[in-house]
């Protein structure tokens, strides 16, 4: 029953896209025509364009599998207009769709002709003699005769029911025949796509080495310098004030400390040991471990990855996991990572505060832009008042 | 004497006030960014000013443009530039406007105490005080035309020259004597046709213009 009713809703959809499919297509051809007159037509026919391509992609949305949009420009000369594929696809499916859809008006109508056909006997006992009621060309003049409609009404109902699945799949074929992008579109999309990724990748490359240099000049570099200088003045008093030069000493001494510490974590930042010597797996384990707050670790890879693989899912993890320790407030955090041969699936669950933000928080761009570059994805799920949910998928190449 | 200090990085500036403190220096004032150095040696005029070249807000050369631009309003203002690397581009410009009283070291000099507290006298005093680094840079990049006629040993002496030193002080390095110092000197500036001269800094002007600084 929701399945009819799904349909009935689909079919009443489709004769509305249908009748603006008609007007559409009466406005384009009045556009191109006022193209004679450039100053004028050149707006209209830019404004139908794109009203156009607005029907077409939710055309495009309504039909399953979705399809692809293939639009790249905006029109907004005649010329382009004129020389865009699209555009004459567009208006092709304007014009075969427009009396398709309202072929739709002809199905969903079964729905109440049926039911007609069904009371037929009883409106036949209702209405007077002189109100010649007929039932699908049938005039209904004799008991009968109503009950003969009875049973073409239950025929009219099957076919009501079943016929949409059979337009809904000619609707589609359609569609995707006139809608879909032409191979060249699809190349044109991935290229963009591909050059938009790789500036991505070159811009999160760049930053990570401002941010090595960074840290180096502000940490180790700069505890270094310091040590120097104490050792010097150390070097220098020691035969007059060893006291002093002592204490100095022991000065440059927790220096050395701070900077060998502090080249560690760079290292470990740029290329954790862990993911070296003991792959995704290990190095998720060895994150969990070493986080304040409880982390259940869900770990389902027994093989290694690629080295830029692991090291950009690493990334994501080690990230997704500081941002639920430093700003969800969480008190248990679920992690998992989970080998589906082809891609992999990393998941960092927290029970904090929620409404993390994509737009606000860099580190999630951050994620974004690194899994660009592998063509991974990333979704956040984050009401306000959480919990929070960062999951990514990160092709493998199996 | 009467210093300014320029750093961004707490620890170092701590350690430097420190330093410079206890080798007999009046620390007057230690600043951390670009704008207030320029106005601080501008309303203070220290003695000299010791400038990390890499400040905010920019952590370029915000520390260079500073002093250049503070020497600018107080000629001859004495500067010493320490960098975490040696930059002959800054070197040139920190010499550009040839009134002395300049000097370019590496961070890590600050850990030969004696020398580096010595440097700052010196530039105080309106010497110029050159890394050896730079100075090594400088004479290994270009104008070996006229270099390649310099032999090794007034190469060695045209190196610690342009640090700075006197002639007694390339001679106790070289061990040689002043004598022979003198006559290398003599025996470069010929070759590299600059115009003698007695007084260390106009000398080591000189080199260093020659060499492209």
């Amino acid at each position: 029953m929701t399945r009819a009713l799904r349909d009935v809703r689909h079919m009443l959809a489709s004769t509305g896209l249908g009748l603006a499919a008609l007007g559409l297509l009466l406005l384009t051809v009045f556009a191109l025509i006022l193209c004679v007159l450039p100053p004028v037509g050149g707006p209209a026919l830019s404004n139908i364009a794109r009203l156009a391509r607005r029907l077409a992609d939710r055309q495009r949305r309504r039909v399953e599998p979705a399809i692809p949009s293939p639009y790249t420009a905006d029109p907004v000369r005649i010329r382009d207009v004129l020389l865009d594929p699209t555009f004459w696809r567009d208006t092709a499916w304007l014009l075969v769709y427009g009396p398709a859809g309202l072929a739709a008006a002809f199905v969903w109508a079964l729905w109440p002709s049926g039911l007609q056909g069904l009371v037929t006997p009883i409106l036949y006992r209702l209405l007077p003699a002189s109100a010649d009621l007929t039932f699908q060309a049938l005039p209904i003049t004799s008991p009968t005769r109503s009950y003969i409609a009875v049973g073409m009404g239950a025929v009219v109902l099957v076919a009501a029911y079943f016929l949409p699945r059979w337009y809904r799949l000619g609707e589609a074929r359609l569609s995707r025949w006139l809608l879909s992008p032409t191979a060249a579109a699809r190349l044109n999309a991935r290229v963009e796509q591909l050059v938009e990724t790789r500036t991505a990748a070159v811009d999160a490359s760049a930053a990570e080495l401002r941010r090595i240099e960074r840290d180096l000049h502000d940490g180790a570099q700069a505890r270094l310098v310091a040590l120097t200088m104490n050792l010097g003045m150390a070097e220098d008093m020691f035969d007059t004030d060893p006291a002093t030069a002592k204490a100095m000493l022991a000065d440059a001494r927790a220096g050395a400390h701070s900077a060998i510490s502090e080249l560690r974590d760079l290292v470990r930042g740029i290329h954790p040991p862990m993911l070296a010597d003991r792959g995704l797996a290990g190095a998720a384990e060895a994150l969990a471990a070493s986080s304040p707050v409880p982390v259940e670790l869900d770990v389902r890879l027994d093989r290694r990855l690629s080295a830029p693989v692991e090291s950009a899912a690493y990334f994501v993890l080690a990230e997704a996991l500081a941002n639920a320790i430093k700003h969800a407030g969480a008190a248990h955090i679920g992690m998992s990572v989970v080998d589906e041969s082809v891609h992999i699936r990393l998941r960092v669950r927290d029970d904090g505060r929620g409404g993390a933000d994509a737009r606000k928080g860099t580190g999630l761009r951050g994620i974004e832009r690194r899994l660009a570059a592998f063509d991974g994805t990333v979704t956040v799920t984050s009401p306000p008042g959480g919990p929070t949910q960062i999951e990514a998928v990160l092709p493998c190449g199996s | 004497m009467r210093v300014v200090i320029a750093e961004d990085l707490v620890l170092l500036r701590d350690g430097m006030v420190r330093m410079l403190t206890a080798y007999g220096f009046e620390v007057v004032a230690a600043v951390d960014d670009g704008a207030t150095l320029a106005d601080t040696l501008v309303s203070l005029r220290p003695d000299v000013a010791v400038v990390d070249v890499r400040l905010p807000p920019t952590f370029t050369d915000e520390g260079l443009r500073a002093a250049i631009a503070a020497r600018r309003a107080v000629p001859g203002l004495p500067v010493l530039i320490l960098s975490q690397y040696v930059e002959q581009v800054y070197a040139r410009e920190l010499l550009g406007d040839r009134a002395g009283g300049v000097g370019y070291l590496l961070k890590d000099r600050v850990g030969e105490v004696r020398e580096f507290t010595e440097a700052v006298r010196q530039v105080a005093g309106g010497g110029t005080v050159m890394d050896p680094d730079v100075v090594a840079q400088l004479l290994g990049g270009g104008r070996s035309a006229q270099l390649a006629t310099l032999t090794q040993r007034e190469r060695e002496v045209l190196g610690v020259m342009a640090e700075g030193r006197s002639n007694a002080a390339i001679a106790s390095r070289l061990v040689i004597t002043e004598k022979a110092v003198s006559k290398h000197i003599n025996s470069i500036l010929t070759k590299l046709d600059l115009p003698p001269s007695d007084d260390d800094h106009r000398r080591v002007l000189a080199v260093l213009a020659y060499l492209g600084a």
